[in-house]
């Protein structure tokens, strides 16, 4: 079971997991950032990165969040991978305290 | 002469260690806009660190990190100069002389010792030589595990003692299909321990292991993870840190615990796996080796997030013929590099190595274990090592001294003159090869060579 970015990362994309990928395994859209199973080697290295816990274990996915394992299995590959920390989307600070963060 | 990092004066970069800070200063440095050459030293003759020899056996998909090492391998801006030590078959002084710049980059090679009496004796280990002996590291080959006895006890609660708490729990069955060297899965299919007791100092909401880690021990074929319910029992202090939003992982980690802890016990399994808390090793006895430990109980005392232990007097003793402990690592110092004794690390600023006085050593760059400290994934080194190539390239102006730099051709002279047989990454890649082609009829995706005598014979 792959490792997987969920609906809070929606409007923020912080990237700050994207710095400790060893594989470079986040791509990434307007909306927020995919991983791409067959890249990632389930490390976890990325989950407690996130300032707004959007990333999980697959093994510990709230079930809520079920539907984004296959959005990222599906949309990753075909997007540019994000190799490097990027700004946040515009908001992103306002939507990390609406989520209580 | 011509601008630095340019077609015409290449940087020149000798990186020392291959393991994964190396791979992500190479990466990190082929990527950037300058031109550059890398040399990669590597004291043994495969590269990969603590991928190949550290990450256990049974964690094969985290051992893919390899694949993207291979990709920077290929570039012909990266060379691979391996089974060359730093110190002894080339100095640093020589690499300063032949490199722009020189990033260390050898981990943590040492463990931290207990401090306690008996911490000698036969039969107490260090985690590091059961992990490299398991993972056929040739510094650990022909380490002895006696596994007669029926309890095994680890010092530590992080993930290698978590590695080596599952490998000693897992069946051969379990085992016999990942890379673990074949010298250690026959010791291990003749091991007698029933009992594996992880003993962390302080209590179920600061173990430093992670969820997926603890997670396995629910899942073994033929062993019972054990916590004891009144171990679940926290004081007020570890109750505010789990109700802390970032403090999830911890509290991840006390969910399961506790379930575990909820859990009855799986007669059908023939091992337990008992995690201790609130407890700390104060005297390893025996006659002529290990025969039990004497352990101490432990109070928290501090702030939330900053509690620490304190041995409270109460002893237990629990016998036992085999302990290892796995209470952090420490780097090995090299001559003519600065070294920090009680951190066991470069000491350096951002990156940037620095003397006794906090002055930046010109040349000198650091990154990965033997930089921060042995904490973090492997992952967290690339962060790291991105890091400090940030810092060498804004010192590039001052990093040409004007000297015409030989860089890997110096090196080999030295290396040819004093007939120290060297493995390039061409080499290396017959020895994988060979490697991959061993493990296929049983099943394992390699069978390891173990002695360096075997891998230099593989390159022909």
């Amino acid at each position: 079971m792959t490792t997987i970015v969920t609906e809070n990362c929606k409007n923020c994309r912080f990237t700050d997991c994207v710095t400790v990928c060893p594989v470079a395994c986040f791509h990434y859209d307007d909306d927020m950032l995919y991983i791409d199973p067959d890249v990632c080697i389930d490390c976890s290295a990325c989950i407690p990165e996130c300032p707004v816990q959007a990333i999980f274990e697959g093994d510990d996915i709230p079930e809520d969040q079920e539907k984004w394992i296959e959005i990222n299995a599906e949309k990753a590959p075909d997007l540019p991978v994000c190799e490097e920390q990027m700004d946040p989307l515009p908001g992103a600070e306002e939507r990390k305290s609406e989520l209580g963060f | 002469m011509s601008t630095l990092g340019t077609e015409q004066n290449p940087l020149l970069v000798a990186i020392v260690g291959s393991g994964p800070s190396g791979f992500y200063a190479a990466e990190a440095l082929i990527k950037s806009d300058i031109t550059v050459k890398v040399d990669v030293l590597e004291r043994l003759p495969s590269p990969f660190g603590l991928v190949r020899s550290g990450v256990a056996p049974d964690h094969q998909k985290l051992k893919q990190a390899i694949k993207l090492y291979e990709k920077i391998a290929a570039s012909p801006d990266f060379n691979l100069i391996a089974n060359v030590t730093v110190g002894k078959d080339v100095t640093v002084e020589d690499l300063s002389e032949s490199h722009h710049a020189v990033i260390f980059t050898c981990g943590a090679e040492s463990d931290r010792k207990l401090g306690v009496p008996g911490e000698d004796l036969k039969g107490s280990h260090t985690a590091t030589e059961f992990v490299g002996w398991y993972n056929g590291h040739p510094d650990y080959r022909d380490r002895e595990f006696d596994l007669s006895h029926d309890v095994a006890i680890i010092i530590g609660q992080g993930n290698v003692a978590a590695d080596v708490s599952r490998i000693l729990s897992k069946t051969v069955d379990e085992l016999k299909h990942t890379d673990i060297a074949q010298h250690a899965l026959d010791t291990l299919a003749e091991s007698k321990i029933k009992e594996i007791h992880v003993i962390g100092r302080r209590g179920p909401a600061q173990a430093k292991l992670t969820p997926k880690e603890l997670r396995e021990f629910g899942e073994l074929a033929d062993c019972s993870p054990i916590v004891l319910e009144q171990d679940m029992i926290l004081n007020p202090e570890s109750e505010k840190e789990l109700e802390e939003k970032s403090n999830i992982a911890s509290k991840k980690i006390y969910d399961l615990f506790y379930e575990f802890s909820k859990r009855d016990i799986d007669s059908s399994k023939s091992k337990k796996c008992f995690f201790s808390f609130l407890m700390g090793p104060k005297e390893l006895v025996g006659n002529s080796r290990l025969e039990k430990v004497v352990l101490e109980k432990n109070g928290l005392s501090g702030e939330p997030f900053k509690q620490s232990a304190r041995g409270t007097g109460e002893t237990i003793e629990l016998e036992s013929g085999i302990l290892f402990r796995s209470i952090g690592y420490r780097g090995v110092p090299i001559e003519g590099v600065p070294f920090h004794e009680s951190w066991g690390t470069i000491p350096n600023d951002k990156g940037r190595v620095t003397d006794n006085d906090n002055n930046v050593v010109s040349q000198f760059y650091t990154a990965g274990w033997i930089k921060r400290g042995p904490s973090g994934i492997i992952g967290t080194n690339r962060a790291c090592s991105v890091e400090t190539v940030g810092c060498l390239l804004q010192d590039l102006p001052n990093l040409d001294d004007g000297s015409k730099k030989l860089g890997a051709a110096a090196i080999y002279t030295i290396l040819d003159s004093n007939n120290i047989r060297h493995v390039n990454y061409a080499e290396w890649k017959k020895i994988d090869a060979k490697e991959i082609e061993r493990g296929e009829p049983k099943g394992k995706p390699r069978e390891k060579y173990t002695y360096i005598d075997e891998m230099l014979s593989a390159t022909d």
